[in-house]
C-alpha cells in the first residue's frame, strides 16, 4: 500500500533546477518551478530513456537534455507533436517538507 | 463580450491575416467573411496548374470547411459584401445581410484589366483572374480553334501554358520586345521564350490586337502585325487594378489602391486593407509573399500588439511553369550607377546575373539553375558586402566552401535522399509535410517533421526545399522570431536590450511579449548571453538556470546520462608527473574510458553525476582546471611543436599557444572557440579550420579567421599580418571581443563571416583606427570577471550538493524519511 514518504525541505531543491531522489529501484526526479510548484516523476525521458532531471525547466514543463523532447510536469505526456508518457507521482507540502506517495 | 471583426474577401491575404490573428489570439474577436466566390479559400497562386490539370481544385484548398468550423469563423460564401456605412460601422451583403463591425478589414484583391480594344465587349473575352476564369477556358477550349493570350507577363505565361498543356494551339500576344519585363531582362527573356515555344506557344512580340470579331462570342482575332487567325477565346493577362470600389464608395482615401499606413490601417483607423487591393507608401503588390508580410503587421495591430510596422517588401517572383526554373528579385534591371555579374550559358539554357550597387546584391535574375536563389535573396535582403566574394558568388554556394550543407542542389535530389542525418528525414518527407499540412515557415517544418531540429546543420536545405516547393509564396525567415517564444530576431532583441536596463531574463521576456513567461530551451540561454555580452559580467551573472545542461554542470553529458571529465592541457603540451596525477585519478574513479581529444587533452568518459565533485576537488588539488570542453567559450589552443624541436619551425608555437591558452581561457563567447597555433607554414596544428588560426611565417604571424572542421569544412579567411607575439595577443583578444559582440548566440565565426563578410570585420577591427585597442580592453576587463575555475567554485559556493541524490531507504529508515547522500 502506498503511504506518505518525508522527503526533504523544500529548500533542498533548487528554484528552476532539480534534485534525485533513490528510492530502491526508481530513480525519480523532483522538479521546482518559478512559481516554487514542485513536481515528482519517474526521472526516464518516453523518448530515449534521457535523464529529465538535466533538463532545463519551464512553467510546467522540462525539456529533455538528449533530443529536446517536452515533458508535461503535471501528467508527464510528452508534448507537442512527440508522444509518450513518463510517471508522475504525488506530492504535498506541509510545514515546508515535501512528501511523496510512494 | 469580444469584438466583431468582419472581412470583406475570402482570398488568401484576408484569410492568412485571420490565421495569423489566431496565432496571438483567438479570444477578442467574433469573425465573420463575405466573399463573392462561391468556394472555400483556394490557393491562387496554383491557377495555372489547375487550368494544365496539373492539380485538382481539391489540392489548391488552404482553409477547408473544417477550419472555419474549428474555430467558429462564420463564412458567406458567394454573398458579396456591396456596401460599407462607415457611420453607423455596418456592412450590407448583395443577400441582405447588415453586420455590425467594431473593425473591419477589406481584402478585395484585384480585378482584370482588360485594356480598351475593339470588340473586348464580346463575349469569351476574359481576364485570367479565378477559379471561374479557369472553368471558363476550359469549357471552350477546343482542338480545332487557336486560343489567343493578351500580356506577356507572368500570369499570361502562365495562362498560355495551361491553355498548351491541352494541346491546344496558343498563340501569346506582347506589345512589347521581350516577355516578362517586369521580372526578367531580355537574355532571360529570350531563354524563357525559347523554353516556352517547345511547349507549342507561339509569340507575337511587339504585337497587339487589331480587332476581335464576331457576332455575339468570339470568333476571329486580327493582330497589328496584318495576321489574322480563328478564334474562340481571348484572354487577357495585361494587368490588375486593385478593387477599390467598396472603399471608394465609403469615401475612404484611394489613389491606385486603397491607402494604408505601417499597420495596414485605411484612412478610418476601424478599417484596415490588405493585400492587392492596398497601397502602401505608394505601391501596391500583385504577389503573395508581400501580401504575407503585410498580413503578420495587420494581424498584430488587430490584436493590439505593438510592432515596428509594415515597411515595404522586396518582391521575388518564381515563374509556375513545371520544367521552367526561373527566379528573379530586386532590381534587376539596373541603371548606370550599378554593376553586372553575368554567367549565360545559352546551349544548357543556364543565365544567372545579379545586379550589384556599391558592393551589394540588389537585383537577381536566375533562369535554369535557380538552386541558389535563396542564398542570393539573403545576401539582398541582409544588404551584405559582397566584394570579398564577387569572383567566385556567380558559381553558386557551393563554390565558396561555405559551412552547412548549402551547396546542394535541391531540384538534383530524389525524394529519397537524406536531409537531415540527425534525424533521418528525407527529402520526399519534408516536401510532402510543407505540401500536406500547409507549412510555411521553417520553424514549423521542424517542429512537424524534425528536420533540422537537433544539429541544425540542414537548415540552408531545409530553406531550399520551401523555396523549391512553395515558389514565391516562400517567406524567408529573416524576420521571424529566434523561437516559437517570440516574434523578434536577434537583431532586435539585441537592440533591445542594448538600448534598456534588465535585470533578468525574465524581464526580458516580459518587456518584449514573450508568449511563454519562461522561455525556451533556444531563447533563454540567447537572451542570457545577450545580457552578459551587455554587461561585461560585472553587473549581470551568469543565471545558471538559463544554460543547458553541458554548461550548468560543467561537463558533458553522454547518452546513458553519465558525463565526461576533460581538464585544461595548456597549449597541449603536458608533463610525465600530470599524466601520472591524472592516471591515478583514472584509476580511483574506476574510469571505464579514457580518451585523447582532438584539442590535445585527455578525456574520461563515463563519470557519474555524484562523482563528479569529488573528482574535481582531486584534480584541483593536482593543480587542474576545467578545460571547459562543455563551453560556449575557449574550448583548446592547438599548437604543433614549433622551433623548440621541428627542424622546419620557425616561431615557439607551445609557448605561445600556451601563452593565448591563458589569457583566452574562461571567456565565453556565442558559440564554442577554438585556436591553433602552428610553427610553420606546413601548418601541422591544422590552424587554418579553427576559428582563430595563427600561423608563423619568418617575419611574424599570419592570423586567419573563422575556420571550421564541423560538418562541412570551412577554411579560414586571412585578417592579416602581425610582427610579434604582443601584437599577436592584442589582435586575438579584440577579434574574439568583436566576435562575442556582434555575433548572435549559437553563432560559429563561419557562420557569422559568412553572415556579415569578411570586409566588414575588416572594416571594423583594420580600418578604423583604435578599435584594435578599444575591444582588447573590453576583452581584458570582462576577463577579470570570468578566469575563475568553474570547478572550484561551485565546490566552494555549495552548487555542487545538487549533484548529490536524497536516498529514501526503507530498511535503514522505518520512519519513511529520505535523507541527503553522505559525500563519498
Amino acid at each position: 500500500m502506498k503511504t506518505w514518504k518525508k522527503i526533504t525541505h523544500i529548500n533542498d531543491i533548487p528554484l528552476m533546477g532539480s534534485r534525485i531522489l533513490q528510492y530502491q529501484e526508481e530513480e525519480i526526479v523532483l522538479f521546482k518551478n518559478r512559481k516554487e510548484e514542485i513536481f515528482a516523476l519517474n526521472n526516464v525521458c518516453p523518448h530515449k530513456q534521457g535523464k529529465l532531471s538535466e533538463g532545463l525547466v519551464h512553467g510546467k514543463s522540462v525539456t529533455c537534455p538528449l533530443h529536446n523532447w517536452d515533458i508535461d510536469l503535471e501528467t508527464g505526456e510528452a508534448l507537442g507533436s512527440d508522444s509518450g508518457c513518463t510517471q508522475v507521482y504525488e506530492s504535498k507540502i506541509e510545514e515546508e517538507i515535501l512528501y511523496i506517495l510512494l | 463580450m469580444k469584438e466583431k471583426l468582419v472581412v470583406i474577401g475570402n482570398g488568401m491575404s484576408g484569410l492568412r491575416t485571420i490565421e495569423d490573428l489566431f496565432d496571438i489570439t483567438k479570444d477578442k474577436y467574433d469573425i465573420t467573411i463575405f466573399g463573392d466566390e462561391p468556394h472555400y479559400n483556394y490557393n491562387r497562386i496554383m491557377l495555372s496548374y489547375l487550368l494544365s490539370g496539373e492539380k485538382s481544385f481539391e489540392d489548391t484548398i488552404i482553409n477547408h470547411k473544417t477550419w472555419y468550423d474549428e474555430n467558429n469563423v462564420t463564412l458567406h460564401k458567394g454573398d458579396e459584401a456591396i456596401f460599407i456605412d462607415k457611420e453607423n460601422k455596418t456592412v450590407t451583403s448583395k443577400s441582405g445581410k447588415v453586420l455590425a463591425y467594431d473593425k473591419l478589414l477589406i481584402a478585395t484583391g484585384s480585378n482584370s484589366f482588360i485594356p480598351k480594344t475593339k470588340g473586348s465587349e464580346l463575349k469569351n473575352v476574359i481576364g485570367f483572374r479565378n477559379k471561374l476564369d479557369s472553368d471558363t477556358i476550359l469549357e471552350l477550349i477546343s482542338k480545332n480553334k487557336t486560343a489567343v493570350v493578351v500580356g506577356g507577363g507572368l500570369l499570361g505565361l502562365e495562362a498560355a501554358y495551361g491553355i498548351a498543356m491541352h494541346g491546344i494551339k496558343t498563340i501569346l500576344v506582347h506589345r512589347s520586345a521581350s516577355i516578362m519585363s517586369q521580372q526578367l531582362d531580355s537574355t532571360g527573356g529570350r531563354l524563357l521564350q525559347k523554353n516556352l515555344e517547345a511547349y507549342g506557344i507561339e509569340f507575337k512580340l511587339n504585337t497587339t490586337i487589331e480587332e476581335i470579331s464576331g457576332k455575339e462570342s468570339v470568333e476571329n482575332v486580327s493582330f497589328t502585325d496584318g495576321t489574322s487567325v480563328e478564334s474562340n477565346i481571348v484572354v487577357f493577362a495585361t494587368g490588375i487594378i486593385p478593387n477599390t470600389k467598396l472603399a471608394h464608395e465609403a469615401n475612404l482615401d484611394i489613389k491606385k489602391g486603397i491607402l494604408v499606413n505601417d499597420h495596414l490601417q485605411t484612412s478610418d483607423e476601424s478599417i484596415f486593407a490588405i493585400g492587392e487591393c492596398a497601397e502602401h507608401k505608394g505601391n501596391t503588390y500583385g504577389l503573395v509573399a508581400p501580401l504575407y508580410e503585410q498580413a503578420k503587421y495587420c494581424a498584430k495591430k488587430l490584436a493590439d500588439v505593438s510592432s515596428d510596422g509594415y515597411s515595404g517588401s522586396t518582391l521575388s517572383t518564381r515563374l509556375k511553369i513545371s520544367g521552367v526554373d526561373l527566379f528573379s528579385a530586386g532590381d534587376y534591371l539596373g541603371d548606370e550607377t550599378t554593376e553586372e555579374l553575368i554567367l549565360l550559358d545559352e546551349k544548357y539554357g543556364i543565365y544567372k546575373k545579379l545586379v550589384i550597387y556599391q558592393d551589394r546584391i540588389i537585383g537577381i535574375v536566375l533562369y535554369g539553375e535557380t538552386s541558389d536563389a535563396s542564398w542570393y535573396l539573403k545576401l539582398l535582403k541582409e544588404e551584405t558586402n559582397i566584394s570579398d566574394l564577387r569572383h567566385k558568388i556567380l558559381f553558386g554556394k557551393s563554390a565558396l566552401g561555405d559551412s552547412g550543407h548549402g551547396g546542394d542542389d535541391i531540384a538534383a535530389m530524389s525524394d529519397d535522399e537524406e536531409i537531415c542525418g540527425c534525424n533521418g528525414i528525407t527529402k520526399g518527407t519534408v516536401v510532402c509535410a510543407i505540401k500536406e499540412q500547409d507549412l510555411k515557415p521553417q520553424n514549423d517544418v521542424k517542429t512537424c517533421t524534425k528536420a533540422g531540429a537537433s544539429c541544425g546543420s540542414c537548415l540552408g536545405l531545409v530553406e531550399q526545399v520551401l523555396v523549391h516547393t512553395l515558389g514565391d509564396e516562400y517567406q524567408s525567415d529573416v524576420q521571424e522570431g529566434i523561437c516559437p517564444c517570440c516574434d523578434v530576431g536577434h537583431k532586435e532583441i539585441k537592440a533591445c536590450i542594448d538600448s534598456n536596463e534588465y535585470k533578468t531574463v525574465y524581464e526580458v521576456f516580459e518587456n518584449l511579449a514573450w508568449k511563454n513567461e519562461d522561455g525556451c530551451i533556444k531563447c533563454r540561454p540567447a537572451i542570457n548571453y545577450y545580457l552578459l555580452v551587455k554587461y561585461n559580467d560585472d553587473k549581470y551573472k551568469n543565471d545558471k538556470r538559463s544554460l543547458l545542461v553541458n554548461d550548468r554542470v560543467f561537463a558533458n553529458i553522454q547518452k546513458d546520462g553519465t558525463y565526461s571529465v576533460v581538464p585544461r592541457i595548456w597549449g597541449g603540451v603536458t608533463s610525465a608527473q600530470q599524466l601520472k596525477d591524472m592516471a591515478d585519478i583514472a584509476v580511483k574513479y574506476d574510469v571505464p574510458t579514457v580518451k585523447f581529444t582532438g584539442g590535445q587533452r585527455l578525456d574520461m568518459l563515463g563519470i557519474r553525476k555524484e562523482q563528479l565533485e569529488p573528482m574535481w576537488k582531486d584534480l584541483n588539488d593536482a593543480g587542474f582546471v576545467s578545460g571547459q570542453a562543455y563551453a560556449k567559450g575557449l574550448r583548446t589552443v592547438k599548437t604543433c611543436v614549433g622551433n623548440v624541436w621541428c627542424r622546419f619551425g620557425t616561431q615557439d608555437a607551445m609557448q605561445t599557444g600556451i601563452d593565448i591558452e591563458k589569457f583566452t581561457w574562461g571567456s565565453w563567447t556565442p558559440h564554442k572557440f577554438k585556436v591553433g597555433v602552428s610553427g610553420c607554414p606546413r601548418n601541422c596544428a591544422e590552424a587554418t579550420i579553427k576559428d582563430i588560426g595563427v600561423i608563423a611565417v619568418d617575419s611574424g604571424w599570419e592570423i586567419h579567421i573563422a575556420g571550421n572542421g564541423g560538418i562541412k569544412v570551412r577554411v579560414t579567411d586571412f585578417l592579416c599580418k602581425v610582427k610579434n607575439n604582443e601584437e599577436l595577443y592584442v589582435y586575438i583578444k579584440a577579434i574574439m571581443q568583436f566576435y562575442r559582440e556582434d555575433a548572435y548566440y549559437l553563432e560559429r565565426t563561419a557562420h557569422w563571416i559568412e553572415r556579415v563578410g569578411l570586409e566588414y570585420i575588416k572594416e571594423v577591427l583594420l580600418n578604423t583606427k583604435g578599435n584594435i585597442e578599444f575591444y582588447e580592453k573590453r576583452f581584458i576587463e570582462s576577463q577579470k570577471h570570468a578566469q575563475i575555475d568553474p570547478w572550484e567554485e561551485s565546490r566552494k559556493d555549495g552548487f555542487t550538493k545538487e549533484f548529490q541524490p536524497i536516498i529514501l531507504d526503507i530498511k535503514d529508515s522505518p520512519s519513511y524519511e529520505a535523507h541527503e547522500k553522505a559525500n563519498a
